[in-house]
């Protein structure tokens, strides 16, 4: 395990990159849906201070736009680059979601994102308030596209294998576009982007007031902020689970690795709330076992059994060999170009997938010894400390979140918010939703593994047959790049946090009259 | 199965994509003129902010156009996207950075004041603008070579080719034609947008630079024609076939590049249209503020396009070491079902994005002079 390869490279890259652009994916989620609420307050209240809070914290939108907008565009090309024969193989029904994500979201996001900053002079206030909920619009169908695409890796449905062009091809649209994991994803994710958001605003307005500053500002993004968050920060933890309901429809092995359940319980399974889960021996050890929760989360029913590892690799086992059973099946059916797979060979070739984990221990899987397959099977268990801990972390935060928010709304709502320990606690809060977010994404992807799409595509077969030396190259050539354009981001989003908001602008060019007391 | 057939759905899908690269030439195009000119034409700050501002407001969305030509290749011809982002990886990474350089750039540069500061940015501005010019052309250039690739039975792909394999003279001259014609274009929008000296010394950039293209491009003409081996579909294809590549063969033939031209003559028009196009961009500049001779060279850089997609044409990606891996418009598609369902997707949708873009672009309409600069110091790049 010294040596990386070429398939372990390209997944650093992968991780490392899209690790990195979900830094700043979430606050534009968050951000810009705030801007379009503060600006609405703007249009229909006609109070300055709303435009100017508008300026301000769309001065900070916009850096971290500038980043993300950079970084996604790396995550558009990278399944090329480095992922070929992923793309080949899913192509068809992968890249619609994506092509399309640039059809109807970014193209509105990226075009309208130039009136938002350029057009205050060019637009009436109610042009210009349209153009920013356009971008807020355009930056969540973006998501929602995005996770249709991210959702079929995990659930790959409407789509059969064409022996004639050796790929994956869609069979039913409306079901890769109404995927449930897409649906759970979507709201989840965007959820999480609004908690982000609401963050950000909460803890640099609790910095102004505790240093003084911009009081009047600091104080109404703080209420925006806390409305806004509460109401998010319950959604990502409901939708969340969700989340949870639907991989335990359809990834029941992501859910078992999550859970660290080596074994099926009699249900309702019980969740464990803490552990340290113990790969060699199949045993989690020091556990503390809160009774029915998970059998709950995960199959909404008290009768129904959550699917314990051991039991899931026995599964895995039957399915590789009847895979080898799909594999042969379509050697044959290549012999004879056949254009479509007969009704009875379905089946077997469902499971082509399991057969190709095979590849990873020899090339002729069809003479894969029963070692081999038992091997293989015991490969679909995910890392299962990693998800575990990833996974509480995530929740924990969760809730924290709500606890938060609804204390920042508590205190605003008797107009307390002036209080140095509340400001405090809200300021260090800062870094904590985008450690929530990265976790989230590593308990999806990571326990995703070893499958590039679920079931269907292993990981380590999807990687471009690329050199060695280019992919270090890159990856490299990313880290750097990368680190020192996160430095000059931090450093000049601090500058523009210490500059703080412009004063309201003078009485005269407003055609009401300024804010006044409490509004 | 769509109303469509596919061998039609298959023609519609090559010329859809042959539309998001002009789009993506004609509108992004600009700003990486405009980018890769910016050292020689904008002297003073205020200037390079005024070359920055012209562009602005607009670029953000002209580069949609390249992601989308992105998606759409990944969508449409799954192994087109999987090949040519694989196969040309090290440039591809160049490219990338370069783009990732750009959006930094001209949101970061002017938003502190040090000298050092806006200095580094400009050069990074710089090189945004004129690696993937410069890249973009190569790789082009590199497609009528073939590109040494080849598939096994199961379409996975393997290449005999790096980085400096890409860097021959046929390739380069083709990166000078694309950066020749990004400069006429990107020059000509700077002159339309900016005033003063700035605007002249864009004025003059255009000409200078339409000059060059209508020389080089030519020279890329006479050498294709007489200088590099065509490729040939052997024997017949079925046009509605499965997208399996490897059940053709291809030969290699002299002067092949040049046959849609004879068979289909009216295909002439994009050269044509070229040509037309540098010279009345030429012819126009005088005008200070030109606004047809912009469109003109928006005109030729859609010939230009146009010209080396028909000329490849039905080819997409050919294979230099196993020929009949290349790609081809008649084996290298996503499954009719996609094809229709994208086809769909993008009559709805690429109106509508015309259509607001164009808005946008009147509302922004009108010159970035240097005083605006001065006066929204803090809102403006």
């Amino acid at each position: 395990m010294a040596e990386l390869d070429v398939v372990e490279l390209s997944r650093l890259q992968f991780a490392l990159t899209a690790l990195y652009h979900f830094l700043f994916v979430p606050l534009t989620l968050g951000l810009s849906v705030l801007l379009a609420v503060m600006e609405s307050v703007y249009v229909m209240t006609g109070r300055a201070i709303w435009r100017e809070m508008t300026k301000f914290w769309g001065t900070l939108f916009g850096i971290n736009f500038a980043m993300g907008v950079a970084t996604g565009i790396t995550m558009e090309f990278q399944f090329g680059t480095n992922w070929a024969y992923y793309s080949h193989y899913v192509g068809d029904i992968f890249g619609a979601p994506l092509a399309i994500e640039g059809l109807m979201a970014f193209f509105l996001e990226a075009t309208f994102i130039g009136l938002f900053f350029f057009g205050w002079n060019r637009l009436s206030r109610l042009g210009h308030l349209v153009v920013t909920w356009l971008v807020a619009i355009g930056s969540n169908l973006s998501a929602l596209w995005i996770l249709i695409a991210n959702a079929w890796m995990q659930n790959p449905v409407g789509a059969t294998f064409n022996p004639a062009t050796m790929r994956m091809e869609v069979s039913s649209f409306f079901d890769v576009l109404f995927n449930p994991v897409a649906q759970a994803k979507f709201v989840h994710t965007v959820s999480a982007g609004y908690v982000t958001g609401a963050v950000f605003v909460l803890s640099i307005g609790a910095f102004y007031l505790l240093r003084g500053r911009h009081r009047e500002i600091a104080r109404r993004s703080i209420t925006v902020a806390a409305s806004f968050g509460l109401a998010s920060a319950l959604s990502v933890v409901v939708l969340g689970d969700e989340s949870g309901y639907t991989a335990g429809l359809n990834q029941k092995m992501k859910i078992a690795a999550i859970e660290a359940m080596w074994e099926t319980e009699t249900p309702p399974a019980g969740f464990t709330l803490f552990g340290f889960p113990d790969r060699a021996t199949e045993t989690t050890r020091f556990e503390i076992h809160v009774p029915w929760v998970l059998g709950l989360i995960a199959t909404r029913s008290i009768d129904e059994p959550v699917e314990g590892i051991k039991d899931l690799v026995a599964t895995a086992e039957r399915r590789i060999r009847n895979g080898l059973t799909g594999y042969k099946d379509l050697e044959r059916l290549r012999a004879e170009r056949a254009q479509a797979v007969p009704p009875e060979m379905q089946e077997p070739i469902h499971d082509l997938g399991y057969a190709l984990l095979l590849k990873r221990w020899r090339p002729d899987i069809g003479n894969a010894t029963d070692e081999q397959v038992h091997q293989a099977a015991l490969s679909t268990v995910p890392d299962v400390s990693v998800l575990f801990w990833s996974f509480r972390f995530m929740v924990g935060l969760g809730f924290y979140f709500i606890l938060l928010f609804a204390l920042a709304f508590y205190l605003a709502s008797r107009r307390e918010l002036e209080r140095r320990w509340f400001l405090r606690l809200a300021l260090c809060s800062l870094p904590l939703p985008w450690i929530a977010a990265e976790l989230g994404w590593i308990v999806a992807e990571y326990g995703r593994q070893p499958w590039i799409i679920d079931g269907v595509l292993p990981t380590f077969l999807g990687a471009s047959s690329e050199p060695i030396g280019d992919i270090w190259f890159s990856l490299i050539g990313f880290v750097l790049f990368y680190s020192t354009l996160a430095v000059i981001d931090v450093y000049l989003l601090v500058k523009y946090i210490g500059l703080g908001p412009k004063q309201p602008a003078a009485p005269a060019s407003n055609r009401l009259a300024p804010a006044t007391g409490d509004d | 199965m769509p109303p469509i057939d596919y061998a039609s759905l298959r023609l519609l899908w090559w010329a859809f994509l042959g539309l998001l690269l002009i789009g993506f030439a004609v509108t992004d195009g600009f700003d990486l003129g405009a980018a890769l000119l910016q050292p020689f034409i904008a002297r003073t700050d205020s200037e390079k902010r005024m070359l920055l501002n012209a562009i602005g407001p607009v670029w953000e969305g002209n580069q949609v156009w390249f992601i989308l030509g992105g998606g759409a290749a990944f969508a449409a011809w799954p192994p087109l996207y999987a090949v040519s982002f694989s196969g040309f990886y090290l440039a591809m990474f160049l490219v990338l950075a370069a783009l990732i350089l750009r959006p930094v750039a001209i949101t970061f540069r002017s938003k502190l004041q040090g000298a050092g500061w806006r200095r580094g940015w400009d050069w990074a501005f710089f090189v945004s603008g004129l690696v993937p010019a410069l890249v973009f052309g190569i790789a082009f250039g590199n497609l009528f070579l073939g590109v040494p690739f080849r598939f096994d039975e199961t379409l996975r792909v393997a290449y005999e080719g790096g980085l400096f394999g890409l860097l021959n003279p046929w390739a380069l001259l083709c990166g000078l034609v694309s950066v020749a014609m990004l400069a006429m274009h990107g020059g000509n929008w700077v002159a339309l947008k900016t005033e003063g000296a700035l605007a002249r010394r864009a004025g003059a950039a255009a000409s200078w630079a339409a000059m060059a293209l209508v020389a080089l491009f030519s020279l890329a003409g006479l050498w294709l024609a007489i200088g590099i081996d065509g490729y040939v579909i052997q024997g017949s294809i079925d046009r509605m076939g499965p997208s399996y590549p490897l059940n053709k063969s291809v030969l290699r033939a002299a002067g092949a590049w040049l046959d849609t031209y004879g068979t289909h003559p009216w295909t002439m028009a994009a050269p044509a249209i070229a040509y037309l196009g540098a010279g009345a961009s030429l012819a126009l500049h005088r005008a200070v503020r030109s606004l047809p001779a912009f469109l003109a060279s928006g005109i030729s850089v859609a010939g230009i396009v146009a010209t080396a997609g028909i000329s490849l044409f039905p080819f997409l990606l050919p294979s230099s070491i196993d020929p009949r891996s290349s790609l081809t418009v008649w084996d290298a598609s996503s499954s009719p079902a996609t094809l229709f369902i994208m086809l769909v997707a993008t009559v709805i949708f690429l109106p509508i994005v015309i259509l607001y873009t164009g808005w946008v672009f009147r509302v922004m309409r009108g010159p970035v002079t240097a005083e605006a600069v001065e006066r929204e110091e803090d809102t403006l790049y």
